[in-house]
This record gives C-alpha cells, sequence and structure tokens, in this order.
C-alpha cells in the first residue's frame, strides 16, 4: 500500500530503481524496491537507521550488483554498462572519504584522474567545482584544516567534478552543526536550481525536507510511501512532515514486523 | 527548464585509452603523496630492516656460520646473507599496510571512492598494486643506499639493475595477497594480530635469515614448510637477481603466486561474486 503520486511521473527519470530485493544471508536488506528520481529535483530518501539506505546506495554505485530488478541512471543500467552509468553519478558517501594529509585540490585531482580527466582539464574542472561551493580560497588547504561541513562542501564539489548529470548523498549533514547543516542543503538546492542537476538525499531528519519536493519513505528494507510532502501528511491526517513519516513507518510495523525473506 | 536539458544531455565521457593511463597515474601519484607526507610509516619501513641488519645480523654473524651455496661465490658475511630477505620483508610489510590500511584507518572510505571510478575493478585493483609496488620501490632503494655504506652490496653494481625486475614481481606478488586478504579479513583490530599471523610465520619459516639445508638439518617438517611458502620464493628470487641470475623455480612459484592472489583480488571485490555482497551488508565496505 503505498501512496501514489499525483504528479505525473516524469517522462525520463534520471535515476530508476524498479524491483530491487537484496539479501544479506538471510536478512532482507531491500525488499522490492522501486523509485525514480527527476532530473532538475530534490528527491529525499527519508528513512530510519537501518531502512537500508546504505545498501540502496552500494547498489546504485554498484560496490555490490542487484541480483533481481534493474537500476538506471540516465537510462544506463548500472550492471550492464557499468562504466556509463558510473561517469554521469556524483556520489557522496556517508563516511568522510577525503585524504586528510593531502590538500583540498589534490583530492580532487586524484578524483578527475579515477574518472580519465587528464591533469590540464582537471584542475580547471576542480576550480570550478569548489567555486561552486564557495571553496576556492581553500585550494592548497590540507583537508585536515577544514570544519567538518567545509570536507562535505569538498566531497560536493567532488562528486560535481566530472560533471555528473545526477548526484547521491547518503545522509550528509550527520555530524554537522546547524549553520553547516543549513549552507549544505542551500547550497544542493542552489545546484538543482541553477545547474538542473538531480539529487536523491538520503536522510532520517525529515526538517531537510522542502515542500517542493519528492519524498521516498524507506522502512525495514520497503517503500511505504512515495509523492509530495503535502501528500504524505494527507495520508497521515496531519501537517507535519515528521509526524507523517513516523505514522507511515509505524504502519509498516503493525501488520507483520518481522518479514521473512522473500 | 533549458538548465535541465543542459545537464541531462551532456555529452558522455568515454572511457578512452588515455583514460586508463590518467586513471593510474592518478592513483599511483596519490599512493606516492600519501607515503612522502606520512614521515612515519617511511622511517620505520627504512629503520625496521636496518635494526635487523645492524644488530640482528651483527650478533648472529659469529653464531651463523654461511657456508658458500649459490649464488654466492666465496664466503661472505651474514648481513650480506639476509640482505635479500630484509628486502622481501620490507615489500611484505609494505604489501600487507597499503591493503589492510583499507580495512581499519578510516581508508575504506578512500576504497570507496576508488570504486565507483567507471573503470573495471580489476583495473583499479591493478592501479592501486602497482602504486604499492611503486612506494615499496623506493622503500627497497632507500634501504639498499644505506646498506652500502655497511658494506653490504653485490659484488658489481650491476646487480641494483638486475634486482629491479625481481623486486617488480616479489612486490607484484605480496601486494596481491596483501589485496586479496584486506577483503577476507575484517575483523583484524591492528597490524599487530596481521604481524603474528602472517608476517612472522611467513618470514621466519623462509630463507631470509637462514639457508634451507641448516633448516633441513634441524627439521624436516620446517624444511617443507619453508619449501611450501611463497616467501622463500621471493627472497630466493631478489638473492638471485643481485647476482645476476635467475632462480628459476622461484620465478616460476612467484609468478603463479602473484596471478593467484591477483585473481584472488579481484573475484573478492568483484561487484557480483564478490565477498563485499555477501558478507553482511554495506558496512562491509563503507
Amino acid at each position: 500500500m503505498t501512496v501514489t503520486s499525483q504528479i505525473p511521473p516524469p517522462a525520463s527519470a534520471a535515476l530508476k530503481v524498479s524491483g530491487v530485493t537484496h539479501s544479506f544471508g538471510s536478512k532482507t536488506a531491500l525488499d522490492d524496491v522501486s523509485l525514480e528520481a527527476p532530473a532538475g529535483a530534490f528527491t529525499a530518501l527519508v528513512g530510519q537507521n537501518g531502512a537500508g539506505k546504505t545498501t540502496l546506495f552500494s547498489l546504485i554505485t554498484r560496490l555490490y550488483n542487484n541480483t533481481s530488478g534493474s537500476i538506471e541512471v540516465l537510462g544506463e543500467d548500472v550492471r550492464r554498462s557499468p562504466a556509463r552509468a558510473l561517469a554521469r553519478l556524483g556520489v557522496v558517501f556517508q563516511a568522510r572519504t577525503l585524504d586528510l594529509e593531502l590538500t583540498v585540490m589534490q583530492n580532487l585531482l586524484y578524483h578527475a584522474a579515477l574518472h580519465g580527466i587528464g591533469r590540464r582539464e582537471a584542475k580547471r574542472l576542480a576550480a570550478a567545482a569548489l567555486g561552486r561551493v564557495s571553496l576556492e580560497s581553500r585550494a592548497s588547504d590540507k583537508v585536515r584544516a577544514l570544519s567538518g561541513g567545509q570536507m562535505r562542501r569538498v566531497e560536493i564539489a567532488r562528486a560535481l567534478l566530472h560533471g555528473p548529470a545526477f548526484l547521491l548523498l547518503d545522509e550528509p549533514t550527520v555530524g554537522l552543526d546547524i549553520g553547516s547543516r543549513r549552507t549544505l542543503i542551500d547550497e544542493v538546492r542552489r545546484l538543482i536550481t541553477e545547474d538542473g542537476i538531480g539529487v536523491l538525499w538520503a536522510t532520517h531528519l525529515t526538517d531537510e525536507i522542502a515542500a517542493a519536493d519528492r519524498v521516498v519513505v524507506l522502512h525495514q528494507g520497503k517503500v511505504m510511501a512515495k509523492g509530495t510532502p503535502r501528500e504524505l501528511c494527507a495520508r497521515a491526517k496531519t501537517d507535519d512532515v515528521g509526524a507523517a513519516f513516523m505514522t507511515i513507518v509505524g504502519e509498516g510495523e503493525r501488520p507483520a514486523p518481522q518479514k521473512a525473506s522473500a | 527548464m533549458s538548465a535541465i536539458a543542459d545537464v541531462t544531455a551532456r555529452p558522455q565521457r568515454e572511457v578512452t585509452a588515455k583514460g586508463y593511463l590518467v586513471c593510474l597515474t592518478g592513483i599511483v601519484w596519490r599512493e606516492g603523496l600519501r607515503f612522502l607526507h606520512q614521515r612515519g610509516r617511511f622511517l620505520s619501513a627504512l629503520v625496521r630492516p636496518l635494526v635487523w641488519l645492524f644488530i640482528f645480523a651483527a650478533g648472529f654473524r659469529a653464531t651463523l656460520g654461511v657456508s658458500i651455496i649459490p649464488p654466492y661465490e666465496t664466503y661472505i658475511l651474514y648481513e650480506v646473507y639476509i640482505a635479500p630477505g630484509l628486502m622481501a620483508m620490507i615489500q611484505l610489510f609494505n604489501g600487507l599496510q597499503s591493503s589492510l590500511s583499507m580495512v581499519y584507518d578510516r581508508e575504506v572510505g578512500a576504497m570507496r571512492i576508488l570504486l565507483v571510478s567507471p573503470y573495471p575493478r580489476w583495473f583499479l585493483l591493478v592501479s592501486k598494486l602497482t602504486a604499492g609496488i611503486a612506494v615499496s620501490l623506493l622503500q627497497v632503494y632507500a634501504f639498499l643506499f644505506v646498506a652500502y655504506f655497511w658494506d653490504v652490496a653485490p659484488d658489481s653494481h650491476w646487480g641494483y639493475v638486475t634486482v629491479l625486475p625481481a623486486l617488480l614481481l616479489t612486490g607484484f606478488m605480496l601486494g596481491a595477497m596483501g589485496l586479496a586478504m584486506s577483503s577476507v579479513f575484517k575483523q583484524l583490530e591492528n597490524f599487530a594480530s596481521v604481524m603474528n599471523f602472517v608476517i612472522f610465520p611467513m618470514f621466519f619459516a623462509s630463507s631470509a635469515l637462514y639457508p634451507l639445508w641448516r633448516v633441513q638439518q634441524s627439521s624436516e617438517l620446517l624444511f617443507a614448510i619453508c619449501r611450501w611458502n611463497p616467501f622463500t620464493h621471493a627472497v630466493e628470487l631478489i638473492r638471485f637477481a643481485l647476482y645476476g641470475q635467475i632462480e628459476w623455480t622461484a620465478l616460476a612459484v612467484v609468478s603463479g603466486c602473484s596471478i593467484v592472489f591477483l585473481l584472488a583480488a579481484v573475484f573478492a571485490y568483484d561487484p557480483s561474486t564478490g565477498l563485499t555482497a555477501r558478507r553482511g551488508g554495506p558496512d562491509a565496505a563503507k
């Protein structure tokens, strides 16, 4: 039982996950998950810890293959043409993944090399990407000298460097203070309006969701609801997104709390 | 709306031959930078074998006589005998350190960044391996440089050149071994357990510190273990190469093991068959 969106589905979803089930041993981490995230929009993937968000991200970034269903990035199947799909994807992982000992620029140049971008072009792109997150003045500083929020923004710059059409962010605001959180969210939203990039933003903080966003609620590996915040609120008969989320998650608990692996 | 069209219609960056080279160079460059920034790591990589050379070997010089065995044509000092073993030890440490640092040290995040590159997984692993070998060569030659002033040197200066291909191969084998192990052992809490369970047994049950005929005199079983230990063959390959000779058995064993370890690593990190997919979820490679 999912809330079906009143918005017509986008003509071409930038990210399309259809019928993906994934298990680790006997534990089902994802159970028939389907979702679409369009270009030029903010899609929030909301779920509590352990809901399966990181597993889904691992599959989209092909840390390991999906064994069922399909995952497409701009029409490229991640399993069948991983190189083309990964080249169009920018990722910010939950864990910090910058080299603290190296400078901001060195970190970005390394990433560019991983995408096969030659040194001269890489420098230009890195400077531009740092400009996008207002950190161009820190290019030659060691990452260690940056604040947590700045590191996250460097990671976003890195994710943008190779010109992806879609950005995945796995709980990027974890561990940031309120101010840095605000800056980060504003920056990502600006990318959407200015560059038309698509964003899938995993979070467990419902206050990061704005009225115009699309929301996907993931709970115990299942998609519980999809739609606009207003639709979720209507369904839960409340006017608060956080309360709506808790209600929807609660619905999932009642019928069969422990789902046997499919 | 036009902006939206722009970003999705942006031309696809193709994976090209030049791109492969850029990717490889980038990975080696980063490893080199990291190595230079971790002065402690370089220092310990240098000091460790020198302690063996200056103290251990000096102390045992009188106790352990080494008779003339190939490739040596005269009586040699014990220091000279153990030098190849120490060179292999540097590479063993380096191979395990650079790979196992992925398991702890929060290096694992760096592994994820590596693996989202659009280049094929095997290529990324081989590049990572190449980077490790390059770093190990820096360490080994730094060691040889210091050892030279201690009168530990091959007969001819050409030895420094002829040993290079051997070092490349042994570095490959030990690096690939570390890479394969990094995917298998999730539980290694610290480097001490690696030392106890991998480095020490491999190092001591080999021809690094004593010629195998000596081992045979004391224990046939240990002799057999030493002969089956790939590290023994790495040491012998280096030992002969320092004297401009090829030890064919060692060459065959080291090449064979390199391939097996590399295949194991590629298998372990493969997205569909790999251990990352089987072993307990995203935490396996966070």
